[in-house]
């Protein structure tokens, strides 16, 4: 009993303490104590805020540090060709990545036919796939089995790439090899379908989200006019959601040519200038996994690493970024 | 007119056809990819497959180790990532207004996600190791004790490539709590403090712990950042120190050292075997043991965003 009237006091004398400190916040008056914690707290979700933003410059300062070295001990035309003096002094240019020989060999061209030559049928492959499963989510399936197959194509996308590189390694390519006979065993084609795994679930669910999100009127309007259902999705529904399905397809792009372990363990990791799918080939990502953990730390080698690496970060950045403008014009539109 | 109308009817059948065929295609290889998994990893799979250290040359024994470094480097990484994630990400949804700065977090965020895991590498390498690790070295006057690939710096880069994952997972569940709950914790008298302990958190909870869930089977099924930051072939002594104060000692995880890891584990044996025949089902073992725990973890993930979500409908 003493403690309540106690405590009753207590509120009395804070409320006109409260009401001398005429500090309100959300209209009410609280004291300065309180609001000082407050700001406390503020600035300390803020700083963890900032951390974050500080991580993301520092990729880029870091990665830019060491790689821009590389145009100095390098030079951007040893990124090209190598001319080798023959010894009739005649000159022979050289497209080759061979940097441990004893002239050193820098050129890029092999590793971006490479890069290309895997990501760009796995993105056309994951294309057809990823686009058809999407609507057949969104559109076709009924809303049941929906909400369980949903899920299924998450599962399908954490697979752990190295998991599908291995697969592709020991059986992927056995069988390839025994049906197509391929000029290498371990090729640019056999990597593609990997990367494939990890590029459909993306392009699928991205795709289901955008098609469901184009509001129903319009397929009422479509059924009204007497549209079939297949007219429907094909005439108006997949128009409407083109720039989302678009993203996606970008956003597949940038992982295929982002994805490491797949391309290490598949294409067969050959330098080779070629447009032949069936040719081993080496990738930007695999040569960075393959050559960092050998190279000894300021040399033009390693300098050479990191300006690929910059090369990636620049091109998935900005695939990235112009996915998410198209996604936002989106849904200014109050489409997605 | 009405045949042209049949006619229509029927290519619209067919695709329709075709694109169910498609989904099932695809489902019915996912199928076949697990079902050779299982099928060729069941008939190794033991508790002394699990615990034991790999033997003879890695062509018998476990993945005991590997399975230990793994936990121990996302343990860590879980320790450095969440708790800077989720507070950032509170941040951007209660505090931040709607300014050309938290766009730009917002946008750097995004982007982040999407950049190649072997480029984080090289910024662990870059950063953590040489500047950080070099500098810590010389200050400690330790030689070279953190400038070099280990542990730590490998939890902490894969720490910044889940950081975009935790972030965003918990920003969808902060925004999904309804302003309503908000504004009446507010007309109580609530401070801002008080409604995001108590109303806003707990009902982000689910959301949040997906956030940590994905950011884990993220973290256990990565490989290429962590192919040169400390990653070993094989080590005979788990990376283990053990921190005695007084008398009483507790073994710790030492961060300062090189560590096994189930996802290299299979890289190496798969890739640099000395007799890839004959660790055939070793390879599939650790595959087997690796699907099982990243699968386990999203089926949580995706059970608790569904609980979650129905609980936001109810309400």
């Amino acid at each position: 009993m003493v403690d309540t009237t106690k405590s009753v006091d207590k509120i009395k004398n804070e409320d006109s303490e409260l009401s001398k400190s005429e500090s309100s916040l959300y209209g009410k008056k609280i004291s300065i104590n309180v609001r000082i914690k407050e700001k406390i707290i503020e600035y300390f979700f803020a700083a963890n805020g900032i951390v974050a933003l500080v991580f993301i410059i520092l990729i880029f300062v870091f990665l830019f540090r060491e790689g821009i070295q590389a145009l100095n001990n390098v030079g951007i035309l040893d990124f090209i060709y190598f001319d080798q003096i023959q010894i009739d002094k005649s000159v022979q240019r050289l497209y080759e990545w061979y940097p441990t020989s004893s002239e050193e060999r820098y050129s890029l061209l092999p590793l971006i036919v490479g890069t290309l030559l895997t990501a760009i049928p796995a993105t056309l492959i994951s294309t057809f796939f990823g686009v058809a499963a999407g609507v057949y989510l969104s559109e076709i399936s009924n809303p049941k089995a929906r909400e369980f197959l949903k899920p299924m194509i998450e599962l399908f996308a954490s697979i752990p790439t190295v998991v599908l590189g291995f697969l592709m390694l020991v059986v992927g390519a056995s069988v390839f090899d025994d049906l197509f006979h391929p000029s290498n065993r371990l090729n640019a084609f056999i990597a593609a379908l990997g990367l494939s795994f990890v590029i459909i679930p993306i392009i699928a669910s991205m795709t289901e989200d955008a098609l469901r999100s184009i509001p129903n009127d319009l397929r009422m309007a479509s059924y009204g006019l007497g549209a079939t259902k297949w007219q429907t999705i094909s005439r108006v529904i997949i128009p409407a959601g083109f720039s989302g399905v678009s993203a996606s397809i970008i956003l597949g792009f940038g992982r295929a040519i982002g994805e490491t372990m797949i391309v290490l363990m598949a294409a067969g990791n050959a330098s080779n200038i070629t447009t032949d799918l069936f040719l081993s080939v080496r990738t930007m990502t695999a040569t960075i996994a393959a050559e960092m953990g050998e190279v000894s730390q300021g040399s033009d080698h390693y300098y050479a690493l990191f300006f690929i690496g910059i090369i990636l970060f620049t091109i998935t950045f900005f695939l990235n970024l112009i996915a998410e403008i198209i996604i936002n014009k989106m849904r200014k539109k109050n489409i997605f | 007119m009405d045949i042209s109308k049949k006619h229509k009817d029927l290519t619209g059948q067919f695709f329709i056809g075709f694109t169910k065929f498609i989904f099932f295609l695809l489902g019915f290889v996912l199928l076949l990819v697990l079902g050779k998994i299982i099928y060729e990893g069941i008939g190794i799979i033991s508790l002394e497959f699990i615990l034991d250290e790999p033997k003879n040359n890695m062509t018998e024994g476990g993945i005991g180790p590997a399975i230990f470094g793994t936990l121990a480097v996302t343990t860590i990484m879980v320790l450095l990532s969440v708790p800077v994630g989720v507070s950032a990400a509170i941040y951007l949804s209660q505090y931040a207004k709607d300014t050309f700065f938290t766009r730009i977090i917002r946008t750097a965020v995004n982007n982040l996600a999407g950049v190649p895991s072997i480029v984080f590498g090289l910024f662990g390498l870059g950063f953590f190791i040489l500047f950080i690790g070099r500098n810590l070295d010389e200050v400690l006057e330790t030689g070279l004790l953190w400038g070099q690939p280990c542990l730590l710096w490998a939890a902490a880069t894969l720490s910044v490539l889940v950081l975009p994952i935790v972030i965003v997972s918990t920003l969808e569940a902060l925004i999904a709590v309804p302003k309503s709950h908000i504004d009446a914790s507010f007309g109580l008298g609530a401070t801002k403090w008080q409604t995001i302990k108590k109303v806003v958190i707990p009902q982000a909870k689910p959301g949040i712990l997906t956030g940590t869930i994905l950011a884990i089977s993220r973290g256990v099924g990565e490989t290429a950042p962590i192919l040169f930051l400390g990653a070993a072939f094989f080590l005979p002594n788990l990376p283990i120190v053990d921190l005695c104060i007084g008398d009483y000692c507790i073994p710790m995880i030492n961060p300062s050292e090189q560590f096994m890891y189930l996802a290299y584990h299979i890289f190496i044996l798969a890739t640099q075997s000395s007799n890839p025949t004959l660790t055939m089902p070793i390879q599939y073992g650790s595959t087997l043991v690796l699907i099982a725990i990243t699968f386990l973890l999203n089926i949580t993930a995706i059970i608790l965003r569904y609980k979650y979500r129905k609980q936001l409908g109810k309400i």
